[in-house]
């Protein structure tokens, strides 16, 4: 008999003992995606466990153990909360203030109107100016938002994606005018127009464009902006539309696919653009699911770039990833328990290896944070990098039979997700069929059902709850003047700007999109002479199209 | 025995807002507890919202606003719903929302908003009270004549 025959056997004879000794107080556990549980995992439950195969050395393919050789005893995650509001002013105010509370990075939420690519005088753009994200809408608000910051001393994330190139593209010249060369330029853009169509619904053009726009991307950064990551590609709003952990993961990781087979087939060279994509995780509950998945979705990468794709640079195989606590596990009820939420959501993060991570604040259930809850977000990442041990070795996890079995099997599982989508004839195909939009609502569902029927218990919401609760922390308020204001400076902006170098630049952007020229260099140019963002889309949905999608629930 | 009339509820996301994972879950459950459900989808106006409420001789309105724009969308909603005759339709919704603007809402004519982990059973719970208390009695008025 083996040894592992031998556990396997002490093992059944152990589940007699204690069934005999004990009585479990419930009949099933389960994590957060609703996966079952077993009450102890040994060596049995990884019998083919191959450390060298399967886990490696940090540093070194598959990665499943962490892409630096030394993780964070050489540089701690950058801390890097997202943040903007109000006027390009007020987002500037903030940056500065979080800069000097010791973060490392700035990371740029945009307004609706800028994400859906409107102008603040646009009629839909009504009552969303500057609410939940700052108001873009020429070269002249990205001037104001980073002024006194200078750009080759800070890396910048924007979150914006349909679009991220003419985000990026004010920012190159904010750059330019600085004095920075594009190439010194560090940052990422989201850019991750899939998971807008799967999840978080901030599309524009139909998925044929958006791609192409994306690889143009590509190509321009590679060869002008090497240092700019051109896509995070986003589980976040998978997860947070109530998708489970795996269908993060392999939703997440399909998408990854699809970029890369697109800059292949748009001609790039896979190790051109893929060291620069990078990608961005949730954070939820369940901390060794957590953590497992992370593991997961580094070794899953790294195999499908060298195996599938056939990278050669170790920089295409490794993946970096971005992560941010579950905003859809904060309650609105007794809030200050989200401080406690998220202190553990980034645990699971830090122990999953991640290379930068937000924070979420504990009145995000209310309204954007105000700065005392969004200090504390800071300090609870600063707490678990200096003060509880987390950052001094690398992947301490491994080894655990729990959490070796969950990596195996959340891998197992997402390759069975990615045949299921291979069936339907890829990602945008399956989008199209309202796949992933369906399976994500089922799974939403359920979670809420759980919590309904108590299956779940959150706390302070169907257990340990206070009926006389009276929120006590201070909440942010958006001045409604904001859009007032916004707008007067958009015309400002445009009663000062050459009007031939407008429509100059409007035609040669229009021609591009027709002859199917990279398109940023012409982005560029009408940044340079203050074309408005709106007046950009407008002649792209023009020669592209619009994308609707079938309502269902 | 004529089959009672389910309480017909019209479901919406307004503006520019695309998280759609509230709205959906709610028109679900709506569903599930035997109410009839209209989702209209994304990025409708004031305008289109209330004209298929209208059309659709719904009871009750639930709009779904993450985004901070619910200070302008729900008075402009509730203003229009006035203007069309839709007087006794119930407006409620919920998202990201203080509680001291769901008290200003509420003095401008707006139902109960709901925070993010409400049980679906309260909302089903105050939908159906409502219309027990003020439509129902319409409702079957209308049966009598008909």
């Amino acid at each position: 008999m083996n040894d592992l025959e031998k556990i396997r056997k002490a093992r059944e004879e152990w589940d007699k003992r204690k069934k005999e000794k004990s009585c479990d107080r419930q009949e099933k556990f389960v994590t957060t995606s609703s996966r079952e549980v077993k009450d102890l995992y040994t060596p049995a439950d990884i019998a083919e466990f191959d450390y060298l195969r399967d886990l490696g050395f940090p540093g070194e393919y598959p990665y499943t153990r962490g892409i630096h050789y030394n993780m964070y005893r050489g540089k701690l995650w950058t801390m890097r909360q997202f943040a903007g509001f109000g006027t390009p002013k007020d987002t500037n105010r903030r940056f500065h203030y979080l800069l000097r509370q010791g973060q490392t990075g700035l990371s740029v939420a945009f307004d609706l109107p800028t994400l859906m690519g409107l102008d603040s005088d646009d009629p839909m753009s009504h009552g969303e100016v500057g609410v939940c994200g700052v108001a873009v809408d020429t070269l002249r608000d990205m001037e104001i938002i980073f002024e006194g910051i200078p750009l080759d001393q800070v890396s910048t994330s924007m979150t914006i994606n349909s679009p991220a190139a003419i985000l990026l593209a004010f920012y190159i010249v904010v750059g330019e005018k600085q004095g920075v060369p594009m190439e010194k330029l560090r940052g990422t853009i989201q850019n991750d127009i899939l998971k807008e169509y799967i999840a978080q619904k901030e599309y524009i053009f139909p998925p044929e464009p958006s791609m192409r726009i994306i690889t143009d991307i590509m190509e321009f950064c590679a060869k002008h902006v090497p240092q700019w990551n051109t896509i995070s590609i986003s589980g976040y709003h998978i997860r947070e539309a109530g998708a489970t952990a795996v269908q993060e993961l392999a939703y997440t990781l399909a998408d990854g696919f699809a970029y890369v087979e697109a800059g292949i087939k748009a001609g790039l060279d896979v190790d051109e653009f893929a060291p620069r994509l990078s990608f961005f995780f949730n954070a939820h509950l369940d901390l060794f699911e957590e953590i497992a998945k992370y593991r997961a979705a580094r070794r899953i990468w790294a195999r499908y770039m060298r195996e599938k794709y056939g990278a050669k640079n170790p920089r295409s195989w490794l993946m970096r990833f971005h992560t941010q606590t579950a905003g859809c596990s904060l309650t609105a009820q007794q809030p200050e328990n989200n401080i406690i939420r998220t202190a553990y959501e980034a645990l699971a993060a830090v122990l999953g290896g991640t290379q930068s991570l937000h924070t979420n604040s504990m009145d995000e259930t209310y309204a954007l944070p105000s700065e005392k809850a969004v200090t504390i977000a800071l300090r609870t990442q600063q707490i678990l990098a200096h003060e509880i041990g987390v950052a001094n070795t690398i992947d301490p996890l491994a080894g655990s039979y729990y959490i070796e079995y969950l990596t195996n099997k959340m891998e197992e599982e997402a390759e069975e997700i990615f045949r299921e989508i291979e069936k339907l004839g890829g990602v945008i195909p399956a989008i199209e069929l309202g796949y992933f939009q369906r399976e994500i609502a089922k799974s939403a569902a359920q979670y809420q059902r759980e919590i309904d029927e108590k299956k779940r218990i959150i706390v302070g919401v169907n257990e340990y709850v206070d009926p006389d609760e009276k929120v006590e922390i201070p909440i942010l308020k958006i001045d409604p003047k904001v859009e007032k204001e916004q707008i007067a400076s958009l015309q400002r902006v445009k009663a000062e700007r050459d009007p031939k170098a407008v429509k100059r630049s409007l035609n040669a952007l229009r021609e591009a999109a027709v002859m199917g020229t990279n398109l940023m260099p012409r982005f560029i140019e009408c940044a340079r002479n203050y074309v408005t963002l709106g007046e950009m889309i407008q002649v792209l949905k023009e020669e592209f199209g619009e994308y609707r999608e079938a309502a269902v629930f | 025995m004529a089959q009672e009339r389910k309480i017909k509820v019209l479901i919406a996301k307004p503006g520019l807002d695309g998280h759609d994972r509230g709205a959906k879950v709610i028109a679900g459950a709506l569903r599930d507890a035997g109410m009839e459900v209209i989702y209209l989808g994304l990025r409708n106006t004031p305008k289109m919202i209330v004209e298929a409420a209208l059309q659709e001789d719904v009871d009750v309105i639930g709009l779904s606003i993450l985004s901070g724009a619910h200070m302008t969308i729900f008075p402009e909603v509730r203003r229009l719903m006035d203007e069309y005759g839709l007087k006794d339709v119930l407006l409620t919704g919920g998202g990201i929302i203080s509680k001291e603007d769901m008290e200003k809402l509420r003095k401008m004519g707006v139902g109960r908003l709901f925070g993010p982990g409400t049980p679906t059973y309260e909302i089903v719970n105050y939908i159906r009270e409502w219309y027990e208390k003020h439509r129902k009695p319409k409702r079957e008025a209308e049966k009598n004549e008909s």
